[in-house]
Order: C-alpha cells, then structure tokens, then sequence
C-alpha cells in the first residue's frame, strides 16, 4: 500500500473574531489514497473549503496534523506538489489563453520550448485547442473555467484541488464540464479534492464523498462509491446512484442536528 | 459620438452669454467715454465699443483669439517663435517645467508606494500623512520653496518643478497604493500556490492590475502639476512663463493678455491631460482591461 | 556634532518603535500611536538637524522656533483667518457649491443639457483655473469679495459634475419601484435619487473643501488688503520672515484637515448605509 497523499490527523482551525472564537475546523481525521476523486460537501461555514485551503497552505492549523504527500504542506505548496482551482477563474485580461497557462510555468522557472509543449498539451486535454491566441473575455465562462483547470494542470503536480469550480456555471455547461473532468481525471491518473455543495455533481464525480457540518466544522460521514469508474452521463438515473444521493442527504440532515 | 450636438450647443450658449457679459461688464466704460466726448451711442455702436475696448473688463472670444494669434502664429510667420513676446516661448517655460515635476513627481510617487504596500512600518507610518496632506492647501508654500531655494543658489526651472512635483507626488502615491493593492484574495492567494517570489507577485500579478489606478492618478498629477508651475512662477520677479505672462498682465491692467495667457493654460492642461488620457486607452485595451 | 548624532538616535529609536508597533495585531491604538511617533520623530529630526548643521532661519527654521512665533503672533494669525477662511474661502464655499447643487438639480431634468455639461464640465475640472484669480481680483477688488469668487469658480465644476453624476446613480429597478408606487418627479428625486445621490455629493464637497482653501490663498497673491493668510505668506517671504511663514502654513494644515474632516464626519452621519462608509 502506497502512502496517503492526505492524512489530516485531529486537525482543527479556529478563527480569532469580534464575536469570539469560530471553530472552523474541529478533529477532523482523514486518509486520501493516491488516484481517489475525493468531494467535499456540506452548507456554508461548514469548513470545507478552510479544509482545501489548509491542505495547499493558504491556512494554517491551530492543532493536530496534516501532511501532503508525506510532507507538510508547506513544503508541498515549496515543491509544487499540488495545482488549485478557485471558485472564479480568475485569468489575467492581459495575458492571452497561452500566457495565462504560461504564468505558473514562468514562475516556476521551465524553459520555453518545454512550456509550448506543455501549454499546448493542457489546452488539448481540456478541448480548448486553438484558442491559445486568444484573451479570457473573448471566452465564455464555462471556457474559461476550463482554461484555469488547463493552468493547475500545466506543471507536475499530481494533486488538484479544485474549491466550488462550477459554482458560479449553470448547469448545461456544468454537467458538460463534470463529464470532461471525469475523463480528465481518467486519463492523468490524479488525485483530486472537489469541493461543492450540489449533491448530484458530488456523487457523479468522486469515489468518496466527505460530508462535512457547520458549528463546529467537522466530518459526518465518509461514504465509499460504489459505481464504476467509467460513468456516462445517464448514471445519474440509475438505483443505485440514487442510493448513494440518499445517503449523502441523510448524512447531511444528521450533521444539521437540530439547526434545521 | 451622440455628444457632440449637446456638448456643441453647450458651448455655444457659453459663446453667448460670453459676448452678452461683455457687453453689461465694459458697458460703464464705454458711456463714460461717450459722455466725455460728449456724443450719444446707439446701441449698436455701444456694442461695437464694448467688443473692441483696449483694457475691457472682459475681452471678447475674438479680442482674445487675435491677440493668440498675434503671440504665437504670427510669430511663428515672423520666425520668432521662441523671442520673449511669444506665448509660445511662455508656455514652453510653463511646460518643461510641469513635465520635469511631473516626471520627478510620478517616480517618488510610484517608489513610495512600493514602500507603503510591501513595508508594514512605512505603511503605518506615512500612510496616514499621505492622505492628511491632501486635505491640505499645500499650492501656500510655493512662494516659500522659491525664495528659499533661490538662497541656496537654486534657481531657474529646478525650484518651479519641485513645486510641481510636491504636487504631483502625493495623487500618485495615493492611487498607486489603491492599484498594487487591487489584485482580489484570491489571485494573491494563487501566486501563493504556485510558490511565486515576491518580485514575480509585484511584476507579473501587482503591477499590471496597477495600471487604471495609475492612469487616473498621473491625470490628476499632471493637472496639479501644470498648477504648481504657474503659480511657482508667480513670486520669482515675473521673468517667464504663463504664470508670470498671468502676474504682469494684472499690475498692468493687460486683461487681454491676461485672458490669452489663460487660454494657453487651458490647451496646455487639455493637451497635456488628454495625452495621458490616449496612453491609456490604448495600454488597457492592449491589456484588455476597457 | 552632538545634534547631528542626536537626529540620527531619534531615527532609529523612532523607526524601532514604529516597527515593533506595526508587526504588533493591528489595533485603533497602533493605527493612531504609529503615525503619530512618526510625526514627532521627523519633528525631533528636523529641530536637531536645524540646530547641528546651524541651518539659518531663513532658509529653514525649527520647529521651536515656529511654535514660538506662531504663540506670540496669535492676533496676526486670528485676523489672516478670518480674513481669508471665514471672509473668502468658507463664504464662496457655500455659495459655489450651493449654485452647483441647484444647477445640477436643473440639469438633470434636460437629457440633452446633462449630455453636453458632463464632458465641459469634466473638461474645466482639469485645467488650471486659479489663473482666473487675477481676472476676479480686477473685477471684485482687493478685499475677500474677489477670493470669495475665485473660490466660487474653483469649488462649481467639481461639485456639479459630482452631483449630475450622483443623481444619474440609481439603477433601473429602484426607479421602476418608484414607478410601481406612482411616485412623481419630486417624490422620486427626493426619496430615491438625491439620497441615493449623497456619496457623490460628499465626494464633491470633500474635493471642494482642500480647492476652496487654495483658491482663497493663492487669490491674494494678485492682491489684497494687508491681511489674509495668501497676503502675509508672500510678503513674510520677501521680508525673509520664515517662522511666520511656516506658522501661517501650520494654521493653513490645521483648517484643511479639520474643514475636510468637518464635512467627513457629516458625510459619516448622513451616508453610514453606503458600503464604503460601513465597517
């Protein structure tokens, strides 16, 4: 057995406010296996996204442990171990398609002729060839989401982390972008962190679903899928997606409590 | 394009009234005259008077426009385009001056900004002051720079551009902090992701989403540093420059150049604020930012 | 010698502080103390520098120097105020931006009126108009009449492309809710539109305050009577009085901020449900 690319270990975060402490993150214990689509869902304020953010070291833990492919998550975030796609996608209107996939291959210093290669690479993958010429508001949205999943695949990471990317999409292109993003995952052989809180979008994508709850931020329930890895569109009709739909729910209305 | 008639009619209602003013501010001039010769005007010839007056109250459009002429095209005919009569000369003074503030201004601006947005202690320190100074009247310590200057052996275009350049400095500074702290959470946290230096933030993310603040910014500069430079050339003995052509003009009653001097002001400021205005459409469309 | 290495120890146990202070949490306390070591420290510079290098008070005197003119030279001082604050700078205040919130009011009634001042009106804003200040000082006379009317003309352009552009800020569906109560043009200018119009409003106000006070000082450098702060600044200079110079520049900073921080504060009491005013 390989290590764990994820291994949160009592991991809590609690926000200093006005009106007191905020229990972010409360002993929250997890293990991700390389090669796993793992979602993450549950309401707002339920730590999902501080848990993302604590993973790539946009956060720090205030107890208990967490290590990224072995390591903390500083050196993770050092060696570029993981690439991020925030809920926007926030290219730069200066830079063309290419240039915004460029940026991180700049920064983290390859040669030229392997960023080309490389550049050209990801926007095929994410069926954006051609475009390469062309600048973010010339695109549309769903396009240019793709592009910033293009851009944290551009360099060797084979951890992503993704934080609501279709939130902000509606659902045609939505559904569209899932089914691409299975493949793409197929195919690269990566690991992947999915926040969101469509329960459709968690079960058709991941081989395990986190549900999380607010007040304090923890893990309810950790549900294991049992569907194929090769999953068309239309398994969302089957039993036994279904199935697993109605536990995420149940999961979901069992972290409320009472609050509901 | 859909302004052009209103903003047309606008000015020609202002044209009107323009000529209108004249006629009711040199009115008391002209029967004074009259009375003195003993001849009775006809309102005609009143505002025949009124428009043609050597020392009007108000010189009209026309009256101003001639004496432009005579101090810039027509000297330029004579090929005396640079002599001391020429407001071409004049405004070339105002002008290298403004510029040398402007730029000088720009630079310090630009540096401290850099200083306030990455240094937690200039930050704290001189922010505030930065953003007290613009409420105050600091045109008032013009005279003061120049005399003291002059008695340490500064003279000439150096003591007006620093005026300028005071000026022009702190609009900088306050729009540059604005727009290398406009990059969202979420970009800066981004470059955190991809373990970007410092410096790489500053040029590839901070600097470039800078640019609409520090194009607003250098507009306001360059107004308030064409200002610094008339009024810098008010109190050194009225040798040069449309502020000192503004000075003379008013000891001696010269309302018509008076007006002339302000008109070449005006197109100075227009030329000067418009260039900036077309640098930067043309940066944020190439960036893609309009 | 020992100023010179005086001014020095003052920078850096004033920069010490200050950065031991800043990486503190921010608090009101460090947010005020901050600013506040750094002005003393530069003052504290300033004076040691002036009397270790034995710089001459004409070219630049010391801060104790000036503190002691500006306290025997009050009288001077009270009259150059009100003659130049209250008499020119505040009256034309009131009167320049009072015509341009009337005017704008009209304007915005006439599309096409609106469509041609906005870009004239933007257009004056950027050029120098002080140098009407010789024009008006000719029309009005010497006295704070003329300062009052060059103060007029600074502060119009700036507030009336403010408000024009205040009144234009509500979006379609607040006025087609005004439509849906049948509300008519006053009811709707002044429940909807002029309140929604006040943050432009203010922003024109605040510019017009630091313009007003330039306008009223530099006027009195074409003339006036002998007194007024534009007046005693200029001829201090050439009499090569600088502590009174910089006293007048001292009163000059105290007015700037306490009338800009005046109408802020007014601007906090009236527009506190504005995003930029709410914490």
């Amino acid at each position: 057995m390989l290590d764990p690319v994820i291994l949160a270990e009592d991991l809590s975060l609690t926000f200093q406010t006005n009106d007191g402490p905020v229990h972010a993150l409360k002993d929250v214990n997890l293990e991700i296996d390389k090669g796993d689509f793992v979602s993450f869902i549950g309401p707002s304020g339920c730590g999902k996204t501080t848990f993302l953010r604590v993973m790539a070291d946009l956060e720090q833990q205030t107890a208990g442990t967490i290590t990224v492919n072995g390591v903390t998550p500083e050196e993770a975030r050092r060696n570029r171990a993981y690439g991020y796609v925030f809920q926007a996608a926030g290219l730069y209107p200066w830079r063309t398609i290419g240039g915004n996939i460029r940026l991180p291959l700049e920064i983290m210093g390859y040669d030229k002729a392997d960023q080309e290669e490389r550049v050209k690479s990801v926007l095929e993958l994410v069926e954006l060839a051609g475009f390469e010429k062309k600048f973010p508001w010339q695109l549309s949205g769903g396009m240019q989401q793709r592009a910033s999943i293009a851009r944290a695949l551009a360099f060797d990471a084979d951890l992503l982390l993704m934080d609501e990317p279709f939130g902000a999409l509606d659902e045609i292109v939505r559904d569209h972008l899932n089914e691409q993003l299975l493949h793409l995952w197929d195919s690269t052989h990566k690991t992947i962190c999915f926040v969101t809180h469509s329960i459709p979008e968690a079960v058709y994508l991941s081989t395990k679903i986190v549900v999380m709850s607010p007040r304090p931020g923890r893990i309810t329930d950790v549900i294991e899928s049992t569907l194929p890895r090769e999953r068309p569109l239309d398994i969302r009709d089957t039993p036994e997606f279904i199935e697993i739909a109605h536990r995420v729910r149940d999961g979901l209305r069992a972290g409320h409590g009472d609050d509901v | 394009m859909r302004n052009v008639g209103p903003i047309l009619t606008v000015v020609a209602a202002l044209f009107l009234l323009w000529y209108g003013a004249a006629i009711q501010l040199n009115k008391p001039w002209a029967l004074d005259k009259a009375q003195r010769a003993g001849v009775e005007l006809s309102f005609n010839e009143l505002v025949a008077d009124t428009w043609s007056q050597k020392k009007p109250k108000l010189p009209v459009p026309h009256q101003v426009g001639a004496e432009l002429w005579k101090t810039t095209g027509e000297m330029v005919a004579k090929g005396r385009a640079f002599s001391k009569r020429s407001l071409l000369y004049h405004s070339w003074v105002t002008f290298s001056s403004t510029m040398l503030g402007f730029v000088l201004g720009t630079l310090l601006g630009i540096a401290l900004a850099v200083g306030i947005v990455y240094n937690r202690t200039i930050d704290m320190s001189v922010m505030p002051w930065v953003i007290a100074s613009q409420t105050i009247p600091i045109l008032a310590i013009a005279p003061m720079i120049i005399v003291v200057l002059n008695a340490v052996g500064i003279s000439g275009l150096l003591p007006k551009a620093m005026i300028s350049m005071y000026l022009s400095f702190f609009p900088v500074v306050v729009g540059m902090v604005k727009g290398l702290r406009s990059p969202s959470g979420m970009q800066l946290d981004q470059m955190r992701t991809w373990n970007a230096s410092p410096s790489q933030t500053f040029w590839r993310l901070r600097l470039p989403s800078s640019m609409p603040y520090l194009f607003t910014s250098l507009k306001i500069a360059m107004a308030a540093s064409l200002v610094g430079a008339i009024v810098g050339e008010l109190p050194t003995g009225a040798v040069a420059g449309l502020g000192a052509r503004l000075l003379a003009g008013s000891y001696y009653g010269q309302t018509i150049q008076i007006w002339s001097a302000l008109i070449m002001a005006a197109t100075l400021a227009a030329i000067l604020v418009g260039l900036i205005g077309l640098l930067q459409r043309m940066t944020l469309r190439r960036m893609g930012m309009l | 010698m020992g100023w010179v290495s005086f001014a020095f120890l003052a920078w850096l146990v004033g920069w010490r502080i200050n950065s031991w202070l800043a990486h503190l949490p921010r608090t009101r306390a460090t947010a005020l103390g901050v600013p506040i070591i750094f002005g003393v420290t530069v003052i504290a510079i300033w004076e040691c520098l002036v009397r270790g290098l034995e710089i001459s008070p004409v070219l630049l005197p010391a801060p104790t120097q000036i503190a002691q003119t500006f306290a025997a030279s009050t009288a001077i001082l009270w009259e150059d105020f009100v003659q130049t604050v209250l008499k020119g700078a505040l009256s034309g205040y009131i009167l320049g931006s009072g015509s341009a919130f009337l005017i704008a009011i009209a304007v915005d009634r006439f599309p096409f009126l609106q469509r041609g001042l906005l870009p004239i009106g933007n257009f004056v804003a950027a050029l120098p108009i002080i140098g009407m200040a010789p024009i008006l000082v000719m029309w009005f006379g010497f006295d704070w009449q003329s300062k009052a009317a060059v103060v007029v003309v600074m502060v119009f352009f700036p507030m009336l492309v403010n408000t024009v552009q205040g009144l234009q800020d509500t979006d379609a569906m607040q006025r087609d809710l005004m439509r849906t109560y049948a509300a008519g043009y006053w009811k709707t200018l002044l429940k909807l539109r002029l309140p929604a119009a006040m943050p432009f409003i203010f922003n024109g106000l605040k510019i017009a305050t630091t313009l007003a006070l330039i306008g009223a000082i530099v006027a009195e450098f074409f003339g006036s009577p002998v007194r007024g702060m534009g007046f005693r600044i200029s001829t201090s200079v050439g009499q090569l009085a600088m502590d009174l110079v910089w006293a007048e520049i001292v009163v000059a900073a105290i007015v700037g901020s306490g009338f800009y921080g005046g109408v802020a504060l007014l601007e906090k009491t009236m527009t506190f449900w504005h995003p930029s005013q709410r914490r």
